[in-house]
């Protein structure tokens, strides 16, 4: 057996990485625990609605319309509206965005207008959503004699559609190899033939999924569907008429203080939320098996 | 202008130029402007045709600018000039109603990096081809069949056309993209380092594949590797700072250099 002479420079090295080991251990303590912070309010946000809403999801929800005041009754009216103005909204707000976001990302790049045009889109990217309801309020249901309607709330949603979707094809577009290009174009086919056979194809799942968060963000909007759907009783199919929509109904029944009415809010803040989870796991998977496919 | 032969000093151009080919692009006082950069500096230089041509140089010197001014691919960008003459088969391709669709199809293009379209290995080939002309599917199939085979990746795809491009290696991507450029029958073959991507062995299959090519066209290669430069060209043409130093027969230039800055770039001095 031999003992192994430690120098001082070896002691102060092992001293040292002792110092190095415990800062490590510190700082990763530190991020779990705020990661942990985090996960704990989406955690208890979740439960809160799952206990809450669970138990008045039924059957029902989806066959009858928005009761009166202590009567039996379901979201029917509401969920209806809502997928008709989120869809309209998506359908306003996607070819005008694609539209855009492909001038910016194909020929405004190099322009002093296409830096002009980006920014602005980010400023409607985070207008708040109730200038939005208020603009399509003074602009449009106001112009067609103050009649409320899902048209007005479809419009007023293609808005928050429209600067998410600019955003997405543009930085999309723009992920594409710049030898992806030049390639497609020293074959001689023309650019807007590239943009559309080659360019789209590869940005494709990434645009579809701008598209998909777009969609999950305005399911939930309640701001400005106020001044321009304005929310209806009744269950209607009529675009050019008020029309109710989930956000709208819990906004009016969620502190009502009649039991049946809470509860109702609570069934369709659950809705909404397996909505928007459906929709992103959609949009994520999406994301992951082009990813597999590119690599 | 196809009388026009390639210069390199008389006492050895019969010792090294045995069979001497007709000029198939002519560059005539040839510069370019990266906005106010003047990047390519009254440049004359003469491509031989079915030849194959080195660029060389240190980076920066110019030699891929060059190279993308003889498709106009740098049209695609603001603020680029190019100025002076390229004569194609004796005809003026800088003047702006020299047709871009006839340029790109009979100038190819092969990049550094591979990028195969998002599509079928079929589809990627097909794609140039169906743009330019109008072909029954059998001759088409036919055309796509070609260009592999030329490619030298034929045997490799031949029974996976319909499969991504994209999970090809990176190697056979590559030759996926000469058999997506020689797919269109072009006259010539600009490939911009179209190796340094890639790992020696499928280095040596592209530059075997390079030897090979060049029975039917006319290429220009910029490379950084002086060895590949030396094994795979015809004629070496050495820029340096914008200016074309020296040009001539490839063993000329490696041999016996006729320019100090040539032999210092060569033997490993600077760059």
């Amino acid at each position: 057996m031999s003992t192994i002479a430690l120098s001082a420079r070896d002691l102060a090295a092992a001293k040292l990485y002792r110092r190095r080991r415990l800062t490590n251990i510190v700082a990763i303590g530190l991020a779990c625990a705020a990661a942990l912070f985090g996960l704990a309010f989406l955690g208890w946000i979740l439960w809160t609605l799952l206990a809450k809403g669970l138990a008045h999801l039924s059957l029902s929800l989806f066959t009858q319309d928005q009761p009166p005041p202590l009567e039996a009754g379901g979201l029917r009216n509401a969920i209806v509206g809502s997928l008709m103005m989120c869809g309209m909204g998506v359908l306003i707000g996607t070819p005008l965005g694609i539209a855009a976001g492909t001038w910016l990302a194909e020929y405004g790049n190099h322009r002093k207008l296409g830096t002009v045009v980006r920014f602005v889109n980010d400023i409607l990217l985070s207008a708040p959503s109730i200038v939005l309801g208020l603009f399509v309020y003074a602009a449009f249901v106001m112009q067609t004699g103050g009649n409320f309607s899902a048209i007005g709330g479809s419009i007023a949603l293609a808005f928050i559609v429209l600067p998410v979707v600019v955003r997405t094809t543009d930085e999309m577009l723009r992920l594409v190899p710049v030898q992806m290009r030049e390639a497609a174009l020293s074959l001689g086919v023309p650019q807007w033939k590239v943009t559309m056979q080659v360019l789209y194809r590869s940005a494709l799942p990434g645009i579809v999924t701008g598209i998909l968060l777009a969609l999950a963000r305005i399911s939930g909007e309640t701001a400005p569907l106020l001044f321009t759907a304005f929310g209806n009783e009744f269950f209607s199919l009529d675009a050019t008429g008020a029309m109710s929509a989930v956000p709208l109904v819990m906004y009016k029944f969620a502190g009502s203080g009649y039991e049946n009415w809470e509860h109702l809010a609570w069934a369709g803040a659950l809705l909404v939320t397996l909505f928007v989870l459906a929709v992103s796991l959609v949009a994520r998977t999406l994301l992951l098996r082009n990813k597999v496919a590119n690599d | 202008m196809n009388d026009a032969r390639i210069k390199v000093g008389a006492s050895v151009r019969d010792a090294i130029l045995p069979t001497q080919a007709p000029v198939k692009i002519a560059a005539r006082d040839l510069n370019f402007w990266y906005d106010k950069f003047h990047a390519v500096k009254h440049i004359n230089l003469e491509i031989p045709e079915k030849r194959v041509t080195a660029l060389i140089g240190p980076s920066g010197c110019g030699k891929s600018t060059l190279l993308r001014v003889f498709n106009r691919i740098y049209a695609l960008y603001p603020k680029l000039e190019a100025r002076g003459e390229v004569l194609l088969d004796g005809e003026n391709i800088l003047d702006p109603k020299y047709p871009m669709n006839r340029l790109r199809s009979k100038v190819g293009m092969v990049f550094q990096k591979p990028v195969p379209f998002p599509m079928t290995i079929y589809e990627n080939v097909a794609y140039g081809i169906r743009h330019h002309e109008k072909l029954g599917k059998a001759d088409l199939d036919a055309r796509v069949e070609l260009a592999l085979r030329q490619a030298a990746l034929w045997d490799e795809v031949k029974d996976k056309l319909k499969e991504s491009g994209l999970g090809l290696s990176g190697g056979q991507q590559q030759r996926l993209c000469i058999a997506r450029a020689v797919a269109l029958k072009p006259d010539v073959l600009l490939l911009d380092e179209p190796t340094s991507a890639l790992d020696p062995i499928s280095t040596s299959r592209i530059e075997q594949l390079v030897e090979e090519l060049k029975q039917d066209f006319t290429i220009m290669i910029v490379t950084h590797n002086m060895q590949q430069a030396a094994r795979v060209s015809d004629y070496t043409a050495f820029m340096y700072l914008g200016d074309l130093i020296e040009h001539g027969a490839t063993e000329q230039i490696f041999s016996n250099p006729g320019k100090q800055q040539t032999e210092d770039y060569i033997t490993g001095r600077f760059g």
